[in-house]
């Protein structure tokens, strides 16, 4: 029984160790850790169950996230794992981790702000251009290339950027 | 040989989610069909961006509805395989894009509703529509958002844009009754605390829509006759020409993939 417990546990580690690894399709910096899209990982009757939660409603890059959790898992030795989705409670940027903050803005995306409350996305927003650290940006429209980003222009640098939205 | 339509067995649980499913799909679609058509790229990507969320919310919804139902349909089936009768969403969503600023009035109506509602329903005791409207409540705050900004804009535009902004409010006014009606279905599930009363909203939307309209330069209807009847089915003519595109494929190749 003790090995039982012992081999599930280490199973899990790895099971969780190699679905982190799995990267966003859009924005290929980020782990599925990083974005705190990975919730849960169970084991029964020694199969994976991933268990993610799905970001913005209608992001096309879920269903490819949960092929890529099933490929990984499956090459690294568990066979035919599942992925379950996870409503509650529902993702908020606020469970991006720092280290992914930091990868989004290296990459050149303006991460996302901590949303202190609901109505800090009806406030004026401060967002520093990723490129040249400048804080005189604007904003050129609230709807991006893809469902999570909003577009913003540097007025220091002249560069647009991506901006990370506060979810 | 075309595909039959599914029978769907109308809990009121699952009357109330494909009720908001249906809402949610009909409006995303309806802006999707602005893709490559929009005044400028921008407003492109932003109304294929709302479009994607309400079809996000949507296939949320109609999952969720089919789980409490539990007798095999799942959200390809209900969006492709009811016939327009079978849909339950407001008449105010499925009517036609026009020009566009009929398509941002109708927006910003049903989004200014959409903001309150599905906050309100973030305390909901169904732990899965609390989820779905914690994710849909956000979103909705950036489609009333960037509704507004382009009611004030037409409104208090040139007197071209001026005129269609009245004109668009004047035509869809009588149908935004509608989502404050509540049924026998319904109340059970309101006084479950599984749903929120629609009603009780009705005093900020009205304030919300007001302080927009009147920053606009534009005015209200009078009128307090609305119309009603997508709920329960009855729907204006247009949803059935909407559906025989959105389902064609379904209909025609039925389980057709790739």
């Amino acid at each position: 029984m003790v090995t039982a417990i012992h081999s599930d546990s280490d199973l899990r580690r790895r099971a969780w160790e190699a679905a982190a690894q799995v990267v966003d399709p859009e924005i290929p910096v980020l782990t599925i850790a990083d974005l705190g899209v990975l919730r849960e990982v169970e084991v029964h009757d020694g199969r994976v169950e991933v268990a993610i939660t799905p970001t913005y409603s209608g992001c096309p890059a879920m269903n490819m996230i949960a092929l890529e959790i099933e490929l990984a898992l499956e090459r690294a030795g568990m066979p035919r794992p599942t992925v379950r989705t996870v409503l509650s409670p529902a993702w908020t940027t606020d469970w991006m981790s720092d280290d992914g903050r930091n990868k989004l803005r290296e990459y050149g995306i303006a991460p996302p702000q901590a949303s202190r409350s609901r109505r800090a996305l009806f406030g004026e927003q401060q967002v520093a251009c990723p490129q040249c650290g400048s804080q005189n940006t604007e904003l050129l429209s609230e709807f991006g290339s893809t469902s999570c980003k909003a577009l913003w222009r540097c007025k220091a640098c002249r560069e647009p950027f991506d901006y990370f939205k506060c979810h | 040989m075309a595909a039959a339509n599914i029978t769907v067995s109308e809990t009121p649980l699952v009357l109330y989610t494909l009720r908001r499913a249906d809402d949610a799909l009909i409006l995303g679609h309806r802006l999707s069909e602005w893709c490559g058509h929009a005044p400028m790229l921008e407003e492109d990507m932003a109304l294929a961006n709302m479009g994607l969320d309400l079809l996000g919310q949507a296939r949320e919804l109609y999952t969720y509805a089919a789980k409490v139902e539990g007798r095999g349909n799942d959200e390809d089936k209900f969006a492709y395989l009811r016939d327009v009768r079978q849909y339950r969403n407001l008449l105010l969503l499925e009517q036609p894009n026009g020009d566009f600023a009929r398509t941002m009035v109708r927006q910003f109506f049903y989004a200014a509703f959409a903001d309150l509602y599905w906050r309100a329903m973030m305390r909901s005791t169904d732990a899965t529509l609390a989820a779905i409207a914690a994710k849909s409540e956000k979103e909705s705050a950036y489609h009333v958002r960037h509704s507004s900004e382009w009611i004030v804009r037409l409104g208090d535009g040139t007197e071209e844009s001026h005129r269609r902004a009245q004109g668009a409010i004047d035509e869809l006014w009588a149908f935004t009754g509608e989502m404050f009606e509540v049924d026998d279905s319904e109340r059970g599930l309101i006084d479950a605390g599984i749903a929120i009363d629609p009603a009780t909203l009705r005093p900020q939307w009205l304030k919300a829509v007001s302080d927009v309209v009147h920053e606009a330069t534009l005015v209200l209807p009078d009128n307090k006759w609305m119309q009603q009847g997508g709920r329960s089915g009855r729907h204006s003519e247009h949803l059935g020409h909407l559906l025989s595109e959105l389902q064609s494929m379904q209909r025609t190749f039925p389980g057709a993939t790739w």
